[in-house]
Parts: C-alpha cells; structure tokens; sequence
C-alpha cells in the first residue's frame, strides 16, 4: 500500500468531500435536492475549516 | 382535542423485506443499494466509503480495538472498533491481509485513524438509507 502525504488542508479538504458526498446521497430524496444538499455540506465544511483556521492562526498569536 | 396526538406506531416489516439490502450494505459498501437497483448512488456510496478508507490506510492509520480504562477511553476504542467493523469487506480485507498500524505520534497518522473510522460511520448512513428504501419510507 503506498504512503501518501498529504497536508491537513489537503486532509480535510478530502475528508469534506467523502462526507458531503455520502450526506446528500442519504439524506435528500431527489438528484437535484442531493446535490444541492451535497454542495451545501461541502461549502459549510470549508468555512469551518477557513474559520477555524484562522481562529487559531489569532489564537496562537 | 389536543393537537399532539401520538400517531399509532407502524409494525416492523419482515426481515426478509430488509435483512439481505442491510446485510449487503454492510458488507458491501453500497451493495445495498445496488440490491434494490439504485445503481447512481450506489456507486457514489461505493466510491465515497472505500475511497476514505484506502486514503485512511495510505495515511497509516490504526485501526482501534477495544480497550479498558476510564469512560472517555471505553467509548473510543470501543466505538472506533466498532465504526471500523462497520466499513465491512475494506476492513476484513485489510485485516486479512495483514494491515497492522501502530499508534504512532503524527498528525497525518490521526487523520489516517479518523479516516478509517469515518469510512465505517458513513456506510452505517448508507445501511441506514438501505433499509428505509427497502422498506419502502424511501425512494
């Protein structure tokens, strides 16, 4: 099995996307409810993402 | 008349309606689906689940067995066992095949362990949506 590499952008950019994925395929009932639904998980994972990275970017000093 | 009236409760279809969609969603991700001829989402099901969990293998992560200790300590190893069970074939096959990480100091190796857990949280969505479209809740 290879070993990747990967940043923690590059990992919870990953992670977002799986997850969205799955959420909008199992939670809405119609293809266009799904991948609105999926795009809307994914577009919230990367504001936490941006938010929380920057909250501990000022955190840190 | 109060407006809160409890609806009387359905009874529980036979388990030949869902045992074999549920089974194969958790064996196979997405077989579930692919049992009842929603061949779109199973192959996203199927993509999504085993695609975290070879990244969660790629990244070396642990797979948790049960262990004792305080509360806190119970409830994660024992329910990161049970998630990783919950991937179905990708874990049997990993383990079968010898994948054996130890928990090693790395922020790349805990997203691998989170990976691999989530892998198993995700097909337990994708048995939930399995047994209501058998049952007939679902589409």
């Amino acid at each position: 099995m290879p070993k990747v590499n990967l940043s923690h952008f590059e990992a919870a950019v990953l992670f977002a996307l799986f997850t969205s994925i799955v959420m909008g395929v199992v939670t809405k009932r119609s293809g266009r409810d799904r991948l609105t639904y999926g795009l809307y998980c994914f577009a919230w994972f990367l504001a936490a993402l941006f938010g929380l990275g920057w909250l501990m970017h000022f955190g840190h000093g | 008349m109060s407006s809160k009236q409890k609806k009387p409760k359905e009874p529980m279809p036979p388990l030949n309606v869902w045992g074999p969609a549920l089974a194969l969603a958790w064996f196979i991700p997405g077989g579930g689906h692919f049992l009842l001829k929603r061949y779109g989402r199973a192959w996203l099901l199927l993509g999504s689940v085993v695609a975290m969990f070879l990244f969660g293998l790629m990244m070396r992560g642990q797979f948790l067995s049960p262990r004792g200790g305080d509360l806190l300590t119970v409830l994660m190893y024992y329910g990161g066992f049970l998630s990783n069970l919950a991937a179905g074939v990708p874990y049997v096959l990993a383990t079968w095949l010898g994948y054996s990480q130890p928990d090693v100091a790395g922020a790349i190796h805990d997203y691998g362990t989170k990976f691999l857990v989530t892998a198993g949280l995700l097909n337990v969505l994708a048995m939930v949506d399995a047994y209501e479209i058998a049952t007939g809740k679902k589409s």
